[in-house]
């Protein structure tokens, strides 16, 4: 084994990152075990945080507003929205602040700084495991059969989500690490971005000319794919939920790539 | 054979950024383009100054040798280190590790106050680079030199400082590496466990582990080190038996006497320390101060304009030959307002009787506003305090092996706390009560 040094660029390939796998595993096991250390029910958080939301929201934007669901009942149709929407936001927040986060151990020990913001992301999953039971709860409260291509679908919309996630969530992960704006500015933006998503609403509350657009939100495709199939609430353009997958993949790519070029200097400026 | 290390010209140099924090914030990046509108978006201006923390070090380690890198502070070893495991990128040069490499930065790193002794040795072990198999394997050795097996499923928050550390050396000395980077890890825990952990260094090394090691201490470098590079302000100054470095290294020290600062160390912005001196009540420098016995330390600075009008804060430091702050001093601490309206000022620092044994100690200077480091001035002089004057017949020396300070003590023999052997009042080099023949 050879260990060469040299200026330049360093980049976490798949390799380096393969060959820390277990530093991977153990990273996520860390964040899973301390999320919810000294609070009084622990993992219940989980489940509580989108029932309260659901909650709040079938009062306030069903009863009061009055916006309702294409079909079916409001607050499963919600939760629907806020189990993948959850589960985007959390994952992008705790990706982008994954390196501050660690600064103890990045500036202490090499790894492929990859792998703090990937490792990051799968306690969301986690979260999002725990709201799922949740989820599979209000079907049978409301009587609803899941529709058998919409259990299909949970991965590759699980996959959607996660890319689109990860990928903006290590892009900024690396800005944090110079401009620290992001941490303040992020509990905003993914707010504001679930006003632009049909999470609260439906798609076909959208005037009719700029659906197709909306779909260029990767998780716009995501939920309603999942409530049209899942439980049969409102329909779903097949050629926007690809638009949805591609954009995913392109977020992917470029936050990787754009964590790859700074990669080198982290050290240096966290 | 070739070397396990090879390291060629290896420089870094890092750029400072004088107004802009080194995480800047993008309003201030905003805003300064806005300004300027012409200098480039990416806030290169006039204000960076590249400062070369590492200039053209080269030398070869081969397998089974321990190498001690010595210097001040500031001087690149700890730079060096950091490339070599891989942390920061050098600016150029090369350098090559043969075999599985661990590097010790730092006992602990990554240990979580919530987790507890068990999870965290499994943590740490992965981020030093152990596989889970590997750990598992190690992990009753681990917990055996560690002596906290009592503590193992309690979070590491309640431990004492000792065990914490214990248990952090306990995992780093298992990883059983062909190359083994360390910086002054020994500096922590009783002295108990340092002879351990040092006895455990010494057996890595024995083990024909090629190891490099950073240390202020002289005697750890003696002890465990081949080979010795004496560094200074990035630049190698000598190689050779760890005895010929360190004999550098104390030349270096022993012409830091040389009261006045000519070179400033480290960047500075708006302010230079010129000269740094010690003297004694009456303004004389003698070659030994007394204990107990007023000391004086005075500083010149030039200050730009911009900060003439600025509230400043003075620090002094004091540090003994080993490297041990005994005592900081700070003008922010007390009520005096330092300012320099005509862009000199001359501050001066009393310690009415500081309590120190004889030996030699290095005074370090920081010259700012009440937020912001203007400039520093580590180690910059050198005083020394005489030799208590006790008979030596009767009495072992005092000296630093004892510990810095020069305390008053008083010691009560028998059950009645008030029959005391000597006046309260009296003081000698072995505080009151000692015994007068």
């Amino acid at each position: 084994m050879e260990t060469v040094i040299v200026p330049g660029r360093r980049r976490s390939t798949f390799r380096s990152v393969w060959a820390h796998r277990e530093l991977f595993y153990f990273f996520a096991w860390r964040d899973f075990k301390i999320r919810y250390k000294q609070t009084a029910i622990g993992a219940g958080w989980a489940i509580f945080q989108p029932i309260l939301l659901m909650v709040v929201f079938t009062l306030f934007f069903n009863k009061v507003a009055g916006i309702s669901s294409p079909s079916g009942h409001y607050p499963i149709f919600a939760f629907t929205g806020l189990l993948f929407w959850n589960l985007f936001g959390s994952a992008m927040q705790v990706a982008s602040n994954s390196l501050v986060g660690n600064q103890a151990v990045v500036t202490k020990v090499y790894f492929p700084r990859l792998i703090a913001p990937l490792s990051a992301t799968f306690v969301a999953l986690i979260d999002f495991a725990c709201a799922g039971l949740v989820y599979i709860a209000l079907m049978i409260y409301y009587q609803v059969t899941p529709g058998l291509m919409g259990v299909a679908l949970i991965i590759p919309m699980l996959a959607i989500t996660w890319l689109a996630a990860a990928g903006l969530g290590t892009w900024l992960a690396a800005v944090n690490v110079k401009y620290r704006d992001v941490r303040q500015i992020l509990p905003f933006f993914i707010q504001a971005l679930m006003f632009v998503t049909p999470v609260i609403y439906a798609l076909s509350f959208v005037p009719e000319r700029f659906r197709e657009f909306v779909y260029i939100n990767p998780m716009a495709g995501v939920i309603t794919a999942m409530r049209a199939e899942l439980i049969h609430q409102g329909t779903v353009a097949w050629s926007g939920v690809a638009i949805s997958a591609a954009v995913a993949a392109i977020l992917f790519a470029l936050g990787l790539l754009y964590f790859e070029r700074t990669e080198s200097r982290i050290a240096d400026i966290i | 054979m070739t070397p396990q290390i090879e390291v060629r010209n290896l420089s870094k140099a890092y750029t400072i950024q004088h107004d802009v924090a080194s995480y800047g914030v993008l309003r201030d990046q905003l805003s300064s383009l806005l300004r300027h509108p012409l200098r480039t978006a990416r806030g290169r201006t006039h204000e960076t100054e590249e400062i070369w923390a590492l200039h053209d070090l080269s030398f070869d380690l081969e397998q089974g040798e321990v190498l001690g890198l010595i210097g001040r502070n500031g001087s690149g070893k700890s730079t060096v280190l950091k490339i070599l495991s891989r942390i920061v990128t050098p600016t150029a040069g090369r350098a090559v590790l043969r075999g599985k490499v661990a590097s010790l930065l730092e006992v602990g790193t990554g240990f979580h106050a919530e987790l507890s002794g068990r999870e965290n040795i499994y943590l740490n072990g992965a981020i030093l680079g152990l596989s889970r198999r590997d750990i598992a394997s190690r992990f009753d050795q681990i917990v055996d030199f560690s002596e906290v097996e009592k503590f193992l499923d309690t979070p590491v928050k309640f431990y004492s400082s000792g065990m914490y550390v214990r248990l952090a050396f306990a995992v780093a000395a298992h990883l059983e590496p062909d190359v083994l980077i360390v910086d002054e890890v020994l500096s922590v825990g009783d002295a108990a466990f340092q002879r351990k952990s040092l006895g455990k260094m010494s057996e890595v090394a024995g083990e024909g582990r090629t190891v490099l090691f950073v240390s202020h201490s002289a005697d750890s470098v003696l002890a465990l080190c081949t080979r010795g590079i004496h560094l200074s302000e990035g630049r190698m100054v000598a190689e050779g038996t760890a005895f010929e470095a360190l004999e550098s290294y104390r030349k270096e020290l022993d012409a830091v006497e040389e009261a006045t600062v000519e070179r400033p160390r480290g960047p500075t912005r708006g302010a230079r320390i010129t000269h740094i001196h010690v003297e004694n009540e009456s303004g004389e420098t003698p070659r030994l101060h007394q204990s107990r016995e007023p000391l004086v330390f005075v500083l010149d600075a030039q200050v730009e304009p911009e900060y003439q009008h600025t509230p400043l804060n003075v620090a002094f430091g004091v540090e003994t030959e080993t490297g041990m702050r005994v005592l900081t001093a700070q003008s922010s601490w007390t009520d005096t307002d330092v300012s320099a309206p005509d862009g000199m000022v001359t501050v001066r620092c009393e310690l009415p009787n500081p309590p120190l044994v004889s030996g030699r100690y290095f005074v370090s200077a920081w010259f700012g506003t009440m937020h912001d480091l203007l400039h520093s001035a580590l180690h910059a002089v050198a005083f020394e305090i005489a030799p208590a004057d006790v008979d030596a017949f009767l009495h072992p020396p005092r000296d630093s092996s004892h510990g810095p300070v020069d305390v008053d003590f008083v010691f009560h023999v028998g059950a009645d706390r008030r029959r005391e052997v000597g006046p309260a009042s009296a003081r000698g080099p072995y505080g009151v009560g000692e015994y007068r023949p």
